[in-house]
């Protein structure tokens, strides 16, 4: 029996429009194994971020179970949700999603202020996460100070700093040109490869997915095609 | 704890980005400023003229005016009736060992107005000599006393700014006769000083009066007042109203502060509903612009409760901000500020507002809890927000 990090077991998503269903996603059965680097691919309304969504816990499905590191997360209510997501998930985003009033530091503590650490052990662990990204001279730069592919490593180290079970990152480098999104994407590699973090990563880009380590492709919210573990 | 830090935390955050919108910010300040400026200036209004007319008067003092009148222009106390009270026996003694009780005599004068140059009604006190023994308050500051047989008087402070022509040395027309102002009086800021004072007999010659609007008594010790009053309602040579001197007073502003009770009931509630709203339509927007950033924190597992508790806080800080600014405004323009009224004699009182800190403290609360309910609605919208739809609007 390969235990699973991320196990996924006939998950569907229904959203209900007026008197109108739309199935998005439907007995959706998916393994993630710790470790993994898995870049989701597929048409842009394939249900991919809504995937992603209830596996970071954003979200709940409709129907069908969803464990992380054996514990079930479909059945948590939104608090004990919350709090599963502050300890176990970092999340990136494809807009970066980083405070503006806030310099590259502070926003990086932001999830350690959900912790029991002390002031000056989250300051050592923010210089830690500042320092895997290649940004600790930015650290007092405010968001608009920098540069996107910054903003976004910026927005890595605060995914990291907690030093979560999951990466989940959302188009990371939609919003990228290509030098930066590969910088963006060795970044992710290496945190993969040399921190063992397990990465789940959805992507337009097959160049970008050429840096994950397994590769699943959706259509009208199904798994299709693809080398999963 | 933890929820503490957090909720401070956001505070701050929530703090910092109003710079970013402050046109949509300055809303409720400037709201809230409004309000509590009206409200603030309408109430030390009334404090202030509550505040003179309490202060006019003492506990050891008693007023006797005609059964029925409210007020001594409208009672009359004949001679006889004024050696009756007189000879009552919680009546105090002077040093001369004659009663510590003093018949006046109320008369209106009009004289022009120094701020429109029309003419008010001023109040002319006939006042003899117990009534100078009885108020120690009363100072003549400028000038000397009138001297009893000649037409002099002397004028209070307050009638002193408020009408024309009543300096030391000039000379009046009253009701047909020329009288010289011989002095200036105080009388510890009391209504007193809107009144023009003379001599009780020469009053009483010369604008052909015989008898009094009121008698004043000292009373032999505070508690004697009851005794006092009992004994002479129920003599039946008389028929008079007894009232502690600072009772009456007070009565006479009861209507203007109820006026002044009801427009700032009736102003407060309307300003009031116009600040919620303003209030309510700032955090709306700025519960909106910040949509993306509160589904962040909150995909970052920040609680609903913290958004809801910084939400409301921040709206509170707004309401604090302009509440503040209100008070203070009605502090630096009206506290001290001087104005006279009609009072219930339909004679001109001059009275300060009074921007106490009692009324600061209200305005204070008022921001707050328009600052509560304005921020209580968005932070709810806030904390229901689904998080994964949230995250779409980037
Ligand atoms: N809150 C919602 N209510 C109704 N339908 C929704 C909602 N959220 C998503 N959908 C629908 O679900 C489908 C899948 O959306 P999803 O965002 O998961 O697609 P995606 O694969 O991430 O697309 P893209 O590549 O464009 O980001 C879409 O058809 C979308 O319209
Ligand atoms: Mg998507």
């Amino acid at each position: 029996m390969t235990t699973a990090l991320v196990s996924i077991r006939g998950v569907s998503k229904r959203y209900t429009r007026g008197k109108q269903t739309v199935e998005v996603l439907s007995h959706l059965d998916l393994d993630i194994a710790s470790g993994d680097f898995l870049a989701l691919m597929g048409p842009s309304g394939s249900g991919k971020t809504t995937l992603l969504n209830l596996i970071g816990g954003l979200d709940q499905p409709s129907g069908g179970e969803i464990r992380v590191n054996d514990q079930r997360i479909d059945t948590l209510s939104s608090g004990a949700l919350a709090r599963w997501r502050a300890r176990h998930v970092g999340f990136v985003f494809q807009f970066y999603n980083l405070l503006p009033v806030l310099s590259a530091e502070a926003n990086v503590e932001l999830p350690l202020l959900l912790t029991d650490l002390s002031k000056a052990q989250r300051k050592k662990n923010v210089a830690a996460a500042l320092a895997v990204v290649g940004l600790s001279d930015r650290a007092t730069h405010k968001p608009n100070e920098l540069s996107g592919g910054q903003q976004q490593r910026v927005a890595i180290a605060r995914a990291l700093v907690g030093d979560p079970t999951l990466l989940v990152c959302d188009e990371p480098t939609g919003d990228l040109d290509r030098k930066t999104a590969d910088e963006v994407l060795t970044l992710l590699q290496d945190l993969n490869r040399n921190y063992g973090k397990t990465i789940i990563m959805v992507t337009h880009d097959a160049k970008a997915a050429e840096f994950a380590t397994h590769r699943l492709q959706m259509d009208k919210g199904a798994l299709v095609a693809g080398e999963a573990a | 704890m933890k929820f503490l830090t957090q909720t401070l935390q956001l505070i701050l955050i929530n703090l910092k980005s109003i710079p970013g919108r402050w046109g949509a910010t300055l809303v409720i300040v400037v709201g809230l400023a409004g309000v509590v400026g009206v409200v603030t200036a309408l109430q030390s209004m009334s404090a202030g003229m509550v505040a003179t007319l309490r202060s006019t008067g003492s506990p050891n003092r008693a007023i006797v005016l005609k059964g029925g009148s409210n007020s001594e222009l409208s009672s009359f106390i004949t001679r006889d009736q004024a050696v009756v009270i007189e000879q009552s026996e919680s009546v105090a003694k002077g040093t001369d060992g004659k009663a510590l009780a003093s018949g006046e005599l109320i008369l209106i004068a009009e004289r022009p107005l120094r701020r429109s140059n029309t003419d008010s009604n001023v109040s002319m006190r006939g006042v003899g000599a117990a009534g100078f023994a009885m108020r120690p308050e009363v100072k003549i500051i400028n000038g000397r006393a009138f001297k009893p047989g000649l037409q002099e008087i002397i004028v209070g402070a307050k009638a002193l700014e408020q009408f024309v022509g009543l300096e030391v040395g000039s000379s009046v027309q009253i009701r047909g006769s020329q009288w010289a102002v011989v002095g200036t009086f105080t009388s510890n800021g009391d209504a007193h000083e809107s009144e023009v004072w003379v001599d009780i007999e020469t009053a009483q010659s010369a604008f052909r009066r015989n008898g009094y609007s009121s008698m004043l008594v000292q009373l032999a010790e505070p508690s004697a007042f009851e005794a006092f009053k009992d004994g002479l309602t129920t003599d039946p040579r008389l028929q008079v109203d007894v009232l502690n001197e600072i009772d009456y007073f007070s009565s006479q502003s009861r209507s203007f502060t109820r006026i002044i009770g009801v427009l700032v009931t009736v102003v407060g509630i309307i300003m009031g509903l116009g600040a919620i709203f303003a209030a309510l339509n700032t955090m709306y927007s700025a519960v909106a612009a910040r949509t993306v950033e509160i589904a962040t924190l909150r995909a970052l597992g920040f609680g609903g409760a913290v958004v809801v508790l910084a939400t409301i806080a921040e709206a509170m800080v707004l309401a604090l901000l302009g509440g503040a600014i209100g008070g203070l405004g009605a502090y630096a323009f009206f506290n001290g500020y001087t104005v006279s009224t009609l009072g219930a004699g339909f004679t001109q009182i001059a009275f300060s507002f009074r921007v106490t800190p009692s009324l600061l403290v209200t305005g204070m609360i008022l921001s707050l809890l328009v600052g509560f309910l304005g921020g209580f609605f968005p932070a709810l919208r806030a904390a229901r927000m689904q998080i994964a739809t949230a995250l779409r609007a980037a």
